[in-house]
């Protein structure tokens, strides 16, 4: 009984804090995943592409970024570099987030591209088809349906690991729920308001990448008989 | 219509064909014969630069072709290829996957080029099917829709990669009929395949392949009934 009057004491004083910190690590993540996209997007065709030099930048990158931790990788950038650039801790934890989850996503649509099977490019090239149209029309919009599933899981990945910015004082909601229990001495019931408030997110997430899975799942009858 | 001139290719270390000459005209349809390995779906996919020979001549139409100089995708369209796993583009449904090379490579007009994918899926017979996704068509239609596809790109030739391999026996039929039917139209061609019934129908020429060299050449009528070469004899008496 003790434990549910707890809860809600803490949901009656600090569920406005906490809801504005959802807004925080959510905003954080969408920016993050944002740009990490772009940063996938462009080294998937560096790792896919032709040119060895295109290659090897591809192979540092995603080698350095998956070898280290992410929490090393958020303080690099704000304690690390402040000598030479000072940001403030926003910019670097969300730069950091893109540039961590960017070599991840980079890996994922390369191996979606490399899944299409490579008739498809031929079939593609004997009709006359350029390289780049081919990967354009043909190649891409089937590589990107079977990266949802996969990127579905990354985001799901970056959100929570989002949590880590807490500690360049980003106030998150992992950094609230540090900052309330550090005032009212109840962690047990703190980290318990605090992990609902991720689940609630990450649920919202999943739901709505299993809607857009399904609607970009074309090729698939849709009630029409098979013939 | 091709010419073909001292052709060869290797993978790795191995030789798939060795100094290939294989002269193609205008509406002939030559039927290429071989057991597996024999190097004949390397020679076509050679034909059009699915595969690049590193010696020999490949002439099309009057253009000798040099793959570092020639535009490879403008000759591409001039030659139509149907693949053993047809290869249709699953995200878009029958009409959009016919129209797909001349609204974008063409730059046909939209109309023009459905009204056009509507006569040759009539042609094949599946002009009901328009609206289906590859996946809801069986291995026959599938197969006639990539001949439609080829064909929507008003080529020259036709190359044939083991068109009906893949297919579940009573299916067989219904593609070779359209094959059939495109051979009276008079198109040129160039088939890999095991049915020899159908190569005894259709076929101008049969062209019989072996460890990368042709070994013998003839009419169909000729190879079958009276082989020259043993591997030829041994070949058929497998195969028939």
């Amino acid at each position: 009984m003790d434990f549910l009057q707890n809860i809600i004491g803490i949901l009656s004083e600090h569920g406005l804090a906490f809801l504005q910190a959802s807004w925080m690590t959510i905003s954080i993540t969408i920016i993050s995943l944002l740009f990490a996209m772009i940063i996938g997007i462009i080294f998937a065709g560096f790792k896919i592409s032709s040119i060895k030099f295109l290659n090897r930048v591809a192979d540092l990158y995603i080698g350095i970024i998956r070898g280290t931790p992410l929490i090393v990788q958020i303080m690099f950038l704000y304690y690390g570099i402040a000598n030479i650039l000072t940001l403030n801790s926003f910019t670097a934890g969300a730069l950091a987030l893109s540039i961590h989850t960017g070599a991840y996503i980079a890996e994922i649509f390369r191996g979606a591209v490399q899944s299409i099977d490579r008739g498809q490019m031929e079939a593609a090239r004997s009709l006359g088809m350029s390289y780049p149209l081919a990967m354009r029309r043909i190649i891409f919009p089937q590589a990107l349906k079977r990266a949802i599933p996969p990127l579905g899981n990354q985001f799901i990945i970056s959100l929570k690991d989002s949590s880590l910015v807490a500690y360049i004082a980003v106030t998150d909601l992992y950094n609230t729920a540090l900052t309330v229990q550090g005032e009212n001495y109840m962690p047990f019931e703190t980290y318990f308001v605090v992990g609902l408030y991720y689940l609630i997110i990450v649920l919202i997430f999943t739901w709505f990448f299993n809607r857009l899975e399904k609607k970009l799942d074309v090729s698939k009858p849709k009630g029409a008989a098979i013939a | 219509m091709i010419n073909v001139r001292n052709l060869s290719k290797s993978f790795g270390g191995l030789q798939v064909l060795k100094n290939i000459d294989l002269d193609v005209k205008n509406s002939e349809v030559v039927v290429l014969i071989g057991a597996s390995g024999s190097g004949k779906s390397t020679l076509l996919r050679c034909l059009n630069f699915l595969e690049t020979a590193e010696a020999g001549e490949i002439t099309i139409g009057d253009e000798k072709i040099n793959p570092a100089t020639t535009n490879l995708n403008k000759m591409r369209e001039k030659v139509g290829m149907v693949f053993q796993h047809f290869n249709l583009f699953p995200h878009m449904t029958v009409l959009e996957n016919i129209i797909e090379a001349p609204v974008h490579v063409k730059k046909m007009g939209r109309d023009q080029a459905t009204t056009l994918a509507v006569e040759l899926l009539k042609k094949v017979g599946l002009h009901d099917k328009a609206h289906f996704y590859p996946d809801q068509l069986s291995g026959g239609q599938k197969q006639r829709v990539a001949i439609a596809r080829a064909l929507a790109m008003q080529p020259k030739v036709m190359l044939f990669d083991e068109p009906t391999s893949a297919l579940d026996p009573e299916l067989v039929g219904e593609v070779l009929q359209v094959m059939k039917d495109l051979a009276l139209d008079g198109m040129t061609m160039v088939i890999v395949t095991h049915e020899m019934g159908f190569a005894r129908e259709v076929a101008s020429r049969v062209v019989m392949l072996a460890d990368g060299h042709i070994i013998e050449e003839g009419r169909p009528e000729e190879i079958f009934a009276n082989p020259k070469h043993e591997r030829t004899q041994r070949f058929l008496n497998q195969i028939l």
